[in-house]
């Protein structure tokens, strides 16, 4: 790291910063993604696809969406399952979850406001 | 580094620390790895987060999760319950007075909820060995911001600010600043004060270690502010901790710059270096504290000269302590007036104080000045332990004084305090209740600066001295009328011709518990009594023969074995041989051992 000359050079790090202290606790504002971590789904990959979301949340540089673990949803004939709870829509829960569909969520649900019709297992509050 | 869904805060300050956080953090680590989620949770060490009664303690996020009085077990459930499926472990949540499980204590309990964080806003939010989580707090934006300005104008910022020397005295902290940045010299310096001794203190270390690029930034805008080129923090040599984090800080802001040559290309050059005290209490005084750095033996001098005039070496020197410095960078940042919403008008902002003895949420708290002793203690300390009686409040350590429960309602700052017999001082506060006896506490103190006097100057190397036996005689039943007039006026000639601060107030927690507990000495000088049944020499204990049942938990307690009793028959004490040392009260599970005052006489128990 090369030292700091400027006010714009120390925004940037704050910036930066910033981001990865948000992770922690000011989060969640726009919204809550919920991955089942039940047995069955960690039986059926539920780790992997944690670790797809929470990084393609960062390669889409999106830091206001909380990612948190549960347990079994009680849709275990579909696991991986994962509930997309965004700020002021109804939850969709999404079964059948790998890795690669975790990252067309992202992209589709949380980054272009866009229901992946094709995953979709549950709508609204149970 | 990658993103994390949870990350697990961890309080390592020295409270938890002791209550066993490595083996905790050890524990979350090791099972996270065991279920694979080490690199998608994260464990972070932070400063202290105060409620150090309930340590060791953890935050999850993101949903804020605060639990309490962690074991390596709790932290094995929280991996796999909470951590892995989502659900918040109640058992280790706080619980609240009523019974019910809190799981975001910051928002809910008045122990957080009634602080205001200037000074401790990073304690246990972010690392403290990572810069960059303190820039994203919005550090060294003072710095920036201060450079920007002209020394001049950084002065008069902190001065109307109001900003008082959070070490004890109280001194203008503008003021100091101006007089040393007026000093013609071709060298000036910043010092540091972080020899934090008062016992049961722990404010500046807490911060230390929870935020030292606080400390640092705020010393650079002062070296800025002064026109000095090099700063020294001196910390003893008992907070390695604090020690260890502040040189890995120092380390990253010479890699940031923010230390070094030409600070944010300004033409401003500052470092800063870390000397370690021996932990001789005298050198917090400031004149000892800079014939410590000097490398001479740490005796005070006397003054004036002042530091701001002849300092270190002879050059314009300011001294600040740990809580001072930590206070600039959020004034420079938000403005003085800003500041001066909190607190009172000659004591504006916030204080830190280190809540000890019998109350029940002990730790560490940032409150505005001004705040009564009533909320401190009832609100936010949430009451004495067993609900007893509140008895007094001693505040400012050895050089303080003692506040009789009356002034519950006084507020807390500089002139309040001083003006019943106490200080501010650097933040230490302990709660007494009904069973402290006020004799012993002073000689407590008393016993401390004796030891901690350093014998340059007569009126406190022997004056202390002779006060503490009279104490001591007066605990142990032998004491007379003419010991208090005598102990009374020794006091005053002490404070009164002694060469430094620490002299000059070791008289203090005598003359204020003569003040205002007149009748408890009286007690202890004339009926041989003492009220709170504290001093050993004056009580004794006896078993209560309608109460004892004979189960001999007692007797096999005793470390003299002088309790005596058959099986199922009532025991009696043999009090020539008693030591009074209470085992026995602690075993009785029929309260039938109890305390008398005045001692029993020993010839006719023996008879």
């Amino acid at each position: 790291m090369g030292k700091v000359k400027s006010l714009e050079e120390l925004m940037k790090i704050k910036e930066q910063a910033l981001r990865e202290l948000q992770m922690r606790g000011e989060t969640g504002n726009r919204g809550k993604i919920t991955v089942a971590m039940g047995t069955c789904g960690i039986a059926a990959g539920a780790k992997e696809t944690l670790r797809a979301i929470v990084e393609a949340l960062a390669e889409h540089g999106i830091s206001d969406v909380a990612v948190v673990q549960s347990g079994c949803m009680g849709l275990c004939e579909v696991e991986p399952t994962v509930e997309v709870r965004m700020e002021g829509q109804d939850p969709i829960v999404y079964g059948r979850v790998t890795p690669e569909n975790a990252r067309r969520i992202v992209k589709m649900h949380v980054l272009e406001g866009r229901v992946v019709e094709d995953l979709v297992v549950r709508r609204g509050e149970v | 580094m990658p993103l994390a869904t949870n990350t697990i805060l961890i309080c390592a300050g020295g409270a938890c620390i002791s209550a066993g956080e490595k083996s905790v953090k050890n524990v979350f680590e090791e099972e996270l790895k065991r279920y694979g989620l080490n690199e998608l949770v994260r464990v972070i060490e932070t400063g202290c987060m105060g409620a150090c009664t309930l340590g060791p303690i953890a935050v999850v996020y993101p949903e804020g999760v605060f639990y309490q009085k962690l074991t390596p077990e709790a932290a094995r459930e929280i991996v796999e319950e909470h951590i892995l499926k989502g659900r918040i472990v109640e058992k280790y949540l706080y619980q609240a007075p009523i019974g019910r499980p809190v799981p975001r204590v910051f928002e809910e309990i008045p122990f957080f909820k009634k602080q205001v964080r200037i000074v401790t806003r990073n304690l246990g939010v972010i690392d403290p060995t990572k810069i960059e989580e303190y820039i994203a707090r919005d550090g060294y934006f003072a710095l920036a911001k201060a450079l920007k300005m002209k020394p001049e104008e950084v002065i008069r910022e902190i001065k109307e600010s109001g900003l008082r020397g959070r070490g004890g005295a109280g001194f203008p902290t503008g003021l100091k600043w101006e007089l040393a940045a007026k000093q013609k010299s071709e060298r000036k310096f910043v010092v540091c004060n972080a020899d934090e001794g008062d016992p049961g203190a722990f404010m500046d270390r807490s911060v230390l270690e929870g935020d030292p690029h606080a400390v640092l930034e705020g010393m650079i805008i002062a070296g800025y502010a002064i026109g000095a080129q090099k700063g020294y923090v001196y910390v003893r040599a008992e907070y390695p901790l604090a020690i260890e984090r502040l040189s890995i800080a120092i380390e990253q802001a010479r890699e940031y710059g923010f230390l070094g040559e030409n600070i944010f290309d300004s033409g401003f050059s500052f470092d800063v270096e870390i000397r370690i005290g021996a932990g001789a209490f005298v050198c917090g005084e400031e004149t000892a504290l800079m014939a410590s750095i000097e490398g001479e033996r740490g005796q005070p001098r006397v003054k004036p000269p002042y530091p701001v005039e002849r300092g270190l070496w002879g050059y314009p020197t300011v001294i600040n302590n740990v809580e001072t410095f930590a206070n600039v960078p959020w004034i420079i940042r938000n403005g003085a007036k800003e500041f001066r919403k909190y607190g009172t008008e000659t004591s504006p902002g916030t204080k830190v104080f280190a809540l000890a003895g019998k109350v029940k949420n002990t730790g560490l708290v940032e409150v505005p000045m001004g705040i009564t002793l009533r909320e401190l203690i009832y609100e936010i300390g949430g009451g004495i332990v067993g609900d007893k009686k509140l008895k007094a409040v001693q505040t400012g350590g050895p050089s303080g004084g003692c506040i009789p429960a009356e002034y519950i309602d006084v507020p807390v700052d500089f002139e309040s305090l001083q003006k019943l017999g106490a200080i501010m001082g650097s933040g230490g506060m302990i709660v007494m209740d009904e069973d402290d006896c006020m004799v012993d506490v002073a000689k407590f103190f008393l016993q401390f600066t004796v030891d901690e006097s350093c014998g340059k100057c007569t009126p406190c190397r022997e004056g202390t001295k002779k006060m503490l036996e009279i104490l001591e005689k007066i605990t142990a039943g032998e004491g007379t009328e003419e010991d208090l007039v005598e102990l009374e006026k020794l006091a005053n000639v002490v404070k009164d011709t002694s060469l430094c601060g620490l002299g000059q107030t070791a008289p203090n927690p005598v003359l204020s518990t003569l003040r205002y507990f007149r009748e408890e000495y009286l007690a202890h000088v004339l009926e041989k009594k003492c009220p709170s049944k504290k001093c050993k020499a004056l009580i004794s204990y006896v078993i209560d023969p309608s109460k004892c049942v004979g189960c001999t938990a007692c007797a096999k307690v005793c470390p003299v074995q002088c309790i005596a009793g058959e099986v199922r028959k009532v025991h009696t004490i043999n009090q020539a041989e008693c030591v009074r040392c209470g085992s026995c009260i602690e075993v009785c599970r029929f309260g039938a051992i109890s305390k008398v005052t005045p001692a029993l006489p020993v010839e006719e128990v023996v008879s």
